[in-house]
């Protein structure tokens, strides 16, 4: 799971949610790409967040594609982000004793507008979350960050600082996250999706900053 | 009607008809009738529990269906062959509801058994079942809905719809009984009355099997202990009440 880094923080808000990530795939200690996607959208207002190992995420991102292109055909609807959530669930424990090295996060706005975020272990068993999750190497340092900076009913822009607040500096801390980030705000009209600079090495390497 | 080709189910005849399929239809016109009728607020379906003889004891049969919490089904034709239907049907359900935590949508279910006879109709070496169906449901997606599924593997959505024996009569009955506004309780009603046209005994609440869902049947479910449409067989107490506004 620490092979690639990366992290996924996903939050509510009044009326809307947003998930992050991290851009940097790296192999162990080396940096090798700063663009790397984590998050892929899943209908127009759900979104999928794959941290873990690189080649699952690729893997998976196209198998949950698969499914869910199926799925809008044969059901002659867009998928609801509950029903996201438990298909990836049984998809991972499928593979229950040689697992995906990934740790889902799905965020989105249900049919009736409803918020709707919650996180995976790798096996499939969903934590549903009223206020945040979190997934990634840098996991512990979002919690921390998210614990603190979060408060419920944020509007779509006061969101989009705390969740960028708290994935930045949380990042900034862990050698294997960061190299950037990209932020999505799913609101009932519309999907803002932001990308952000940051610090381009992490605060680890330094001495008393 | 197709002559010397309805020896082989998959050889086509000169005139493109399946000799077999329809042979299997005439076998579902033996059937007791069944009457099905979608209403605004839920669905009903309907249709006579007639036993070869009085010693049988009727109350281990059943010809209407729980397939889920939100789908049941009834047939006309051969009782084995609706039996394997119904262990497929709610085989599947139950897998949908593994893999997506929900009950299938009435018409995800239809496809699939419709799908399950379609496939009995391009093998070797087996037959096409006996049977037609008419299964019902109340989903989120569409509200309540009908549908017909034929031994061919054809369906079709109906507003009101009979299958059996008296199904011509019975449609041409329903024709003439049936409008857009009609409600769940009108809807019962209507299904007794066009099964009493064609009744072959007496009319009780015993030989009568009659299964509902709606608005009226909302219900807790399921381990987030949500609520929604549950489909349900009347009790012999409840359908007695229906006959004594009838007689």
């Amino acid at each position: 799971m620490e092979y690639n880094g990366g992290s996924v923080v996903a939050m509510v808000g009044k009326n809307c949610v947003a998930i992050a990530s991290d851009k940097r795939l790296g192999q162990q200690f080396m940096t090798v790409s700063t663009n790397f996607q984590k998050i892929f959208p899943a209908s127009e207002k759900t979104y999928i967040g794959l941290p873990g190992l690189a080649t699952d995420v690729l893997t998976l991102s196209e198998r949950f594609r698969f499914n869910i292109n199926m799925y809008n055909m044969e059901e002659e609807r867009d998928i609801e982000p509950k029903t996201v959530a438990h298909m990836i669930s049984s998809t991972l424990y499928q593979r229950r004793f040689g697992p995906y090295f990934v740790e889902p996060v799905v965020a989105g706005l249900s049919k009736d507008n409803t918020p709707f975020i919650c996180a995976m272990d790798l096996i499939g068993c969903i934590n549903f979350a009223k206020d945040f999750v979190v997934s990634g190497t840098a996991s512990q340092n979002l919690y921390g960050m998210c614990e603190s900076l979060w408060e419920p009913d944020l509007e779509p822009e006061d969101l989009f600082e705390t969740i960028s607040q708290a994935l930045l500096n949380a990042q900034d801390r862990d050698a294997l996250s960061g190299w950037g980030a990209v932020v999505h705000i799913i609101t009932p009209d519309k999907v803002i999706t932001r990308s952000l600079k940051s610090r381009q090495v992490s605060k680890e390497t330094y001495c008393g900053d | 009607m197709s002559g010397d080709y309805s020896f082989s189910l998959t050889t086509f005849s000169p005139s493109g008809k399946l000799g077999q399929i329809e042979h299997a239809l005439n076998a579902v016109n033996r059937g007791v009738t069944s009457i099905g009728i979608k209403a605004t607020n839920g669905v009903v379906i309907a249709t006579e529990k007639k036993s070869a003889s009085t010693l049988i004891d009727d109350e281990s049969t059943e010809k209407v269906a729980v397939i889920c919490d939100s789908i049941g089904m009834v047939y006309s034709g051969m009782g084995p062959d609706f039996r394997l239907l119904v262990s497929r049907a709610r085989k599947y359900a139950q897998q949908y509801k593994q893999l997506y935590m929900e009950n299938p949508p009435t018409r995800i279910l239809v496809e699939q058994i419709a799908r399950v006879m379609q496939d009995y109709t391009h093998r070797g070496g087996v037959r096409p079942f006996g049977v037609s169906l008419l299964i019902v449901g109340y989903d989120d997606v569409n509200g309540p809905s009908l549908y017909q599924v034929d031994p061919s593997g054809s369906y079709w959505a109906w507003k009101a719809s009979a299958i059996g024996k008296n199904m011509i009569n019975a449609k041409t009955f329903l024709e003439k009984r049936y409008n857009d506004e009609i409600e769940l309780e009108d809807a019962v009603h209507t299904a007794i009355l066009t099964l009493k046209e064609g009744f072959e005994g007496q009319i009780t609440e015993t030989s009568l099997e009659i299964g509902i869902i709606g608005t009226s049947t909302i219900g807790v479910a399921g381990k987030d202990r949500e609520e929604f449409p549950l489909f349900r067989k009347l009790s012999p107490s409840e359908v007695k009440d229906y006959l004594a506004n009838i007689a």
